[in-house]
């Protein structure tokens, strides 16, 4: 024991640490910040795959770790395959049109594009780049409407049965109108955007914008009484008022509803894509569903799995973004 | 010839669910430029409440004040205020709340650098020099208090309104801070109206102790003037026998001529009418 102490000591040295004492506390919160993690996790695990043995369906036992790790490799197999697939597609076009151009040189050489099936991958990207727009429309609308309504009493008192009213309806019940809204109104021969990404964008849109607006008025009509003194005192005329006292003391809050906002606009849109069939992650898992080979089951099991992960780096940014942006460090915690 | 600071027949009622609480009633008070003058009472007779009036952020139902013959109709810049709690902006550095200040009330007056060593000017005179670009949150009760006090005299008021200054602070903190006062009131010379419910501290730094009479309708109970010399010292003071008479007779009218009979439950009462805007503070807590 003793010497591995010294070992332990020898390098605790190297790097710098100074004595035993730091040394066990550095192995305590170690311990604490990986090793506690970890071995939920491992738990987990066990319990998952021991679980998974005991469920049967009609498309065979319910995915395990094992199977879940296996169809990850084979869905990254097929990403590959399939831009493979993709590069050769326009090779090809390429080879041709260099050999019509060499007989006939005033060929004008035409590429097509290449329609093969989205991987799994390709289905995240779509998502997140929908996600990603949704949320910032929404921003871009609850922000500025959340600060008039801040510091408008009467405007606040007006709009909020309709905040309310709106605020609690799932994503679900939108998707219908939007997508009929959209078909009927976005009508142009040269689409620049897909129909499904706007129906999309906007059912999370919609769905997202409430607790940013709610937030961002609560920030803005909150400020302490004590700043609204000085600001008296100083007689900051209201312009300045609003932009060096009253906006700065709600940014803690903005951040928060944009927290909030986000990980609702990432539950929505997986439901939104599935119901209406608009590429993405939900599709993918929709797709599987309905597709019920002996693999869809473990497949969808990564698509679960990559949903959580993407949803926890998605709310773990917008925290780097509120450490980074707001001046009040103690209302991060988690 | 009229005072320099002036209250006449200042009476101030709140609307309560009960109809209306009078809070001061007949408030008269003339103070001279250059004079430093402590208000001290129980808590809840008003104290707070006469400071804001003075500040503008109250307005009396009835009476008013009159500054420089000029009456006082709402708050400004001339009549600057050293809140308990710092109330400094939390995203800004100490330099920067009092750049805030500077920026307003010498807009056009001062050009950009001369702000900038006025500013400065003013921090040093705190001794907050050397943390002046850190934020609120970095610094210790006093070092914030020390940044509100430079924040009230660089907007160079014609009265300094201070609301229990030091009264969140530990007694060390608060001796050193009431220390840098004085020495700062001996270069400026300014009219200052603290709040306090420190006998010593009122005895040790005012011209005259203003005493409250306890609430509803508070009023001037008695004013003691503090002939001591200045400098003070408060080593030397503790053992001076005018010094402890004058605490003597601060604590005689607290204890004595207006002692608090009332209980807890009243006492809550009273800062409850006080806290009374629109609505009832029991509404406030449960919505």
């Amino acid at each position: 024991m003793s010497s591995i102490r010294m070992t332990l000591a020898g390098v605790s040295s190297i790097a710098g640490v100074k004595s035993n004492d730091t040394l066990s506390s550095w192995f305590k919160r170690t311990a604490r910040a990986l090793g506690l993690p970890l071995l939920g996790l491992l738990v987990f695990l066990m319990i998952w795959q021991a679980g998974a043995k005991q469920i049967h369906t009609s498309l065979g036992e319910f995915p395990g770790p094992s199977q879940v790790y296996q169809q990850t490799l084979s869905l990254i197999a097929d990403h590959a395959a399939e831009r493979n697939r993709e590069a050769e597609f326009y090779e090809r076009q390429e080879t041709r049109n260099a050999e019509r151009i060499a007989k006939d040189p005033s060929y004008e050489a035409k590429i097509r594009e290449y329609t093969g099936k989205p991987t799994f991958f390709d289905q995240i990207g779509t998502s997140l780049v929908t996600v990603l727009a949704g949320f910032v429309i929404a921003g871009l609308i609850a922000i500025p409407l959340g600060i008039c309504i801040g510091l408008n009493g009467a405007l606040y008192s007006a709009l909020n049965p309709v905040i309310q009213l709106f605020k609690p309806v799932s994503p679900l019940a939108w998707l219908p109108l939007v997508t009929m809204v959209v078909s009927a109104v976005y009508v142009t021969p040269d689409p620049m955007f897909a129909k499904s990404f706007l129906t999309s964008l906007f059912t999370v849109s919609l769905c997202c914008l409430w607790p940013t607006l709610i937030n961002t008025a609560v920030g803005v009509s909150a400020v302490s009484p004590d700043l609204q003194n000085v600001s008296k005192v100083l007689r900051l005329s209201w312009g300045t008022h609003v932009v060096k006292i009253v906006l700065p003391s709600s940014v803690p809050m903005i951040f928060t509803g944009l927290r909030l906002s986000l990980g609702i606009a990432w539950m929505v849109l997986i439901a939104a894509e599935m119901l209406a069939q608009n590429p993405g992650l939900g599709k993918f898992v929709w797709d599987e569903f309905q597709n019920g080979s002996s693999d869809s089951l473990g497949r969808i099991m990564v698509a679960v799995l990559v949903i959580g992960l993407i949803g926890f780096l998605l709310d773990r940014v917008m925290l780097l973004l509120q450490r980074a942006f707001s001046w009040d460090k103690n209302a991060i915690t988690r | 010839m009229s005072k320099h600071l002036e209250l006449t027949g200042v009476s101030i009622e709140f609307p309560t669910p009960k109809g209306p609480f009078k809070a001061l009633d007949n408030v008269n008070l003339k103070i001279e430029k250059g004079e430093f003058v402590s208000l001290i009472g129980h808590s809840g007779c008003g104290k707070s409440t006469v400071l804001n009036i003075v500040a503008g952020l109250h307005k009396a139902t009835t009476g008013g004040v009159v500054l420089e013959g000029k009456e006082v109709d709402e708050p400004g810049p001339e009549r600057a205020v050293v809140f308990q709690n710092h109330s400094l902006l939390p995203w800004l550095s100490a330099y920067e709340n009092v750049e805030l200040a500077v920026k307003q009330v010498f807009k056009g007056q001062k050009s950009r650098a001369e702000m900038k060593s006025w500013i400065e000017h003013n921090l040093e005179l705190v001794h907050m020099t050397h943390a002046m670009h850190k934020r609120p949150d970095e610094i210790s009760g006093g070092m914030k208090q020390r940044v509100g006090i430079a924040r009230a005299l660089a907007m160079e008021p014609k009265v300094l309104l201070m609301d229990e200054p030091f009264g969140a602070l530990d007694a060390l903190t608060r001796a050193h801070l009431q220390d840098s006062l004085m020495d700062i009131q001996k270069d400026l010379n300014n009219t200052v109206i603290m709040i306090t419910h420190d006998v010593d501290e009122a005895v040790l730094l005012s011209d005259r102790i203003v005493m409250m009479t306890n609430g509803p309708a508070a009023t001037v109970g008695e004013i003691l003037k503090v002939e001591l010399p200045r400098p003070r010292d408060r080593i030397a003071l503790a053992d001076d026998p005018q010094y402890n008479h004058y605490r003597h007779e601060v604590l005689s009218f607290l204890y004595e001529k207006q002692r608090k009979v009332e209980d807890i439950g009243q006492h809550r009462n009273v800062k409850k009418v006080q806290a009374a805007g629109n609505e009832s503070p029991k509404k406030r807590a449960h919505g």
